[in-house]
């Protein structure tokens, strides 16, 4: 069993973290201590938040006092972690790839040293694990991309990419929510909204979802999108 | 339905309510009230519960038209005030009728007032909480700032009435101080504090730092001090709560503030004691801010000295 520490942050917040790096076992541990800080229901506490290697316990501390917490910490994330967290949604996501939708395909094409056609093969070429959200309502990071596409982030970000925007920086990827800023490479469009505030279950991506990238061409896109936009 | 009417908005004005808590592992800010003491203060006197939603004023206030019997409580940010006209005084319980005009006029110190109205705000709540976030567009009246001719749903007032009517002002607390144009705020280390050059925690100390012009809700960009790390800190995002400063590299730090994104990837070097952070949430653009370290137990005595003060006021 991995090793972690817990420190505070400020006086209201303290931080489970786990070794230092972006590695789907240490995810899933913090992912799994999560899960049973939150099945702890202790008093006090406001929120839970796994990150790629932390989790993050918002609490009152007219509530519940640090050393308490702890304490209690200490006792979940030693508890095995109940089997129904061990499900999690396989989700397939359709990406018209290139073109307008993918102004930084050529760039990646370069950095990578192959074909267009190739990038988009090695991009759809792994599952994803889905490390975290955060950036804005339903924003996961996902990883880890195949070194030879890795791109570091734009030097200069856009100020604004549409919604659906599918995007690389380094070894993650992601698919924008909403319209917003980024300074990830763009390379494709989806249909499907991470974040719609009036389906059943806003969220599409949750930590330790797996995602699968598939590739459509622009007809089938405009017949998705005029789709979930009719719904 | 009972409703409030916006005559005009003001500069920034926005519906908050304690803030949208436990969905921040799917992306989604905590928002809430940039000065929760105030917040709880004019729901206190307003006679609302804690939760209830109130309107948190920026800098210039708006004028507000009623349909109906409501007290009506402002805190926060000293500001001129009238109800028809007549000059009307913060922190007490006004009693406003149908057709009644609340009017804000000249700000005299600090950036937030806080508007309760018995019955509280009821536009929809997303995701369990009224509060407004503006980069996401959610909570509040269709999740942004109000305008001109709107008009605000409220609830029922509470049914066992005060049983003393408080007309005079409550007094100012010692335990929370406005800020006229400069604040010192406690701090506590950071958890990253051992990534920085091992002055930094006295650098942060040393002198004040200016809150700069992009300023906002989601955080405020301060001028000062470099605070340094060696070399090329390469850190793996987490969880970044209200109050952390936050350092990129440029060296002058972010205090982030209640709109803030869930995670990041600056090194933390400090946070601001929660007491602190309501005092932190009346500064401008333009105000300065020092920094000075405290212990835990200090922090916690100070919240229990704003819960007290308000505890009482909710009794007044």
């Amino acid at each position: 069993m991995s090793t972690f520490r817990i420190v505070p942050v400020g006086d209201a917040t303290m931080v489970v973290e786990f070794e230092e790096r972006i590695d789907p076992a240490v995810n899933a541990r913090a992912i799994a201590a999560a899960e049973a800080l939150r099945a702890a229901t202790i008093p006090g506490v406001r929120d839970v938040v796994p990150t790629y290697r932390s989790v993050a316990v918002y609490y009152d501390p007219l509530l519940t006092d640090y050393e308490r917490l702890v304490w209690r910490l200490e006792d979940a994330i030693a508890a095995p972690a109940p089997a129904a967290s061990i499900a999690h949604a396989r989700i397939r996501v359709p990406v018209c790839y290139g073109g307008d939708f993918g102004p930084d395909l050529p760039e990646i094409a370069r950095f990578a040293d192959a074909s267009e056609a190739e990038v988009i093969e090695i991009h759809i070429s792994r599952i994803y694990r889905v490390f975290m959200l955060g950036f804005m309502p339903g924003f996961a990071y996902m990883g880890l991309v195949d070194s030879r596409i890795a791109v570091p982030r734009r030097e200069t970000p856009r100020v604004r990419v549409p919604p659906g925007s599918v995007c690389v920086a380094g070894v993650q990827t992601s698919v924008h929510p909403v319209e917003a800023p980024s300074g990830w490479h763009l390379i494709g469009r989806t249909p499907v909204r991470p974040f719609d505030a009036s389906r059943r279950d806003p969220f599409l991506m949750k930590p330790a979802d797996e995602v699968q990238f598939y590739p459509i061409g622009r007809d089938e896109f405009d017949h998705l999108d005029r789709a979930q936009a009719s719904r | 339905m009972p409703s409030v009417h916006v005559v005009k908005p003001g500069l920034l004005t926005t519906v908050q309510d304690r803030g949208r808590w436990g969905s921040q592992s799917l992306g989604v800010s905590v928002s809430g009230p940039m000065d929760s003491y105030s917040h709880r203060l004019a729901n206190a006197i307003g006679g609302n519960d804690a939760g209830a939603a109130t309107l948190e004023v920026t800098l210039s206030g708006p004028e507000l038209e009623f349909d109906d019997t409501r007290t009506v409580a402002v805190t926060g940010a000293e500001f001129e005030l009238t109800v028809d006209g007549r000059p009307v005084a913060m922190r007490s319980a006004l009693d406003v009728s149908a057709g009644s005009l609340l009017r804000f006029g000249r700000r005299v110190r600090g950036a937030r007032a806080y508007v309760a109205i018995s019955g509280g705000i009821t536009t929809p709540r997303a995701l369990g909480s009224r509060s407004t976030h503006l980069p996401s567009s959610m909570g509040g009246l269709d999740g942004r700032a109000l305008r001109a001719g709107d008009r605000l749903p409220l609830g029922e007032p509470l049914q066992s009435p005060r049983p003393v009517r408080r007309s005079q002002p409550v007094e100012s607390s010692s335990t929370w101080t406005l800020p006229d144009g400069r604040a010192t705020l406690r701090v506590l280390p950071g958890p990253q504090l051992d990534r920085f050059v091992r002055t930094a925690w006295d650098v942060l100390q040393s002198a004040p730092y200016v809150v700069a012009n992009d300023s906002n809700r989601i955080g405020y960009r301060l001028v000062g001090p470099s605070l340094e790390t060696p070399g090329k800190l390469d850190l793996i995002s987490d969880a970044t709560p209200l109050g952390v400063l936050q350092v990129p590299p440029s060296g002058q730090p972010i205090l982030l503030m209640a709109d803030c994104q869930t995670t990041g990837g600056y090194p933390k070097i400090a946070a601001v004691i929660s007491a602190d952070v309501s005092v932190a949430g009346q500064l401008g653009p333009g105000d300065t801010v020092r920094f000075v370290g405290c212990s835990t137990r200090e922090a916690l005595s100070a919240l229990i000295a704003q819960e007290r003060s308000l505890m009482a006021a909710a009794r007044l």
